[in-house]
């Protein structure tokens, strides 16, 4: 693996631990919309689609270095962070049906990284 | 389901409801895909100024069908059981992968595909989470 794809990898991967905590903040900002348009000018709204933003940003950087077939598949670590920011910060539940598809995916991107060092 | 006993006609109208979704989604993840090719062809030419950005056509192309992806998933989930959603969103990942195949040149390979297949029956459990 070159360094190149290392450096790849490790930015498609923080774009995608940004891009959880967007959702978080949307979600925050979410939760307090009324019937008002205005209340869509709020602070949590305006910071998640800034993390979604720099997220991009930080995902393009990340794609110019190394081959889509590898670094693509790693966005869906991203249902993995939503499912830990949702049981940390919103209680939701933890299914055991959500624990074997973390970890099903979490193995499947570990088969195309050694897909990549082939 | 519905514990209400459903006469035939609501059956089929439910059936072809789903039917619709699950043909309206799979579009959706097609138009996804195109999009990740185009952002993958514009980050090759990335430059992060305004102009940079403005002037790197496959990038504003692959944000317009990124877009029209986003506006036609909402549309096709309204009336969609998102559990049931969730193998086809997955799909993404299979179409994508193909197409840096076949458009990028990129080298295909046995870990490669299995992963995606495992990634793809990761996100169909865990779509069947949210259920109790």
């Amino acid at each position: 693996m070159s360094a190149l794809l290392i450096r790849s990898i490790v930015l498609v991967f923080l774009a995608g631990i940004l891009g959880s905590f967007g959702a978080v903040f949307l979600k925050l900002g979410a939760l307090r919309l009324n019937h008002s348009v205005l209340s869509f000018v709020n602070s949590r709204l305006i910071v998640g689609v800034a993390l979604y933003l720099g997220s991009t940003v930080i995902y393009l950087s990340g794609l110019k270095g190394g081959p889509l077939s590898v670094l693509y598949p790693m966005v869906s670590l991203g249902y993995i962070w939503t499912l830990l920011w949702s049981k940390l910060f919103f209680k939701e539940a933890m299914t055991p049906y959500k624990f074997a598809g973390m970890a099903l995916i979490v193995v499947g991107v570990f088969l195309v990284g050694l897909g990549s060092a082939q | 389901m519905s514990t209400i006993p459903a006469s035939p006609a609501s059956q089929s109208d439910a059936a072809s409801a789903r039917r619709r979704s699950v043909i309206l989604v799979s579009g959706c993840t097609v138009l996804n895909a195109i999009a990740q090719i185009l952002f993958k062809m514009g980050a090759h030419n990335l430059v992060l100024t305004p102009m940079g950005l403005l002037t790197n056509v496959p990038l504003i192309a692959g944000c317009a069908f990124y877009g029209l992806f986003t506006i036609a998933m909402v549309i096709a989930l309204r009336e969609a059981e998102l559990s049931v959603m969730y193998p086809i969103i997955a799909l993404s990942y299979v179409w994508v992968t193909l197409l840096t195949y076949w458009l990028l040149k990129e080298t295909p390979n046995l870990y490669k595909n299995l992963g995606i297949v495992t990634i793809v029956i990761g996100v169909a459990v865990l779509g069947r989470g949210g259920k109790k």
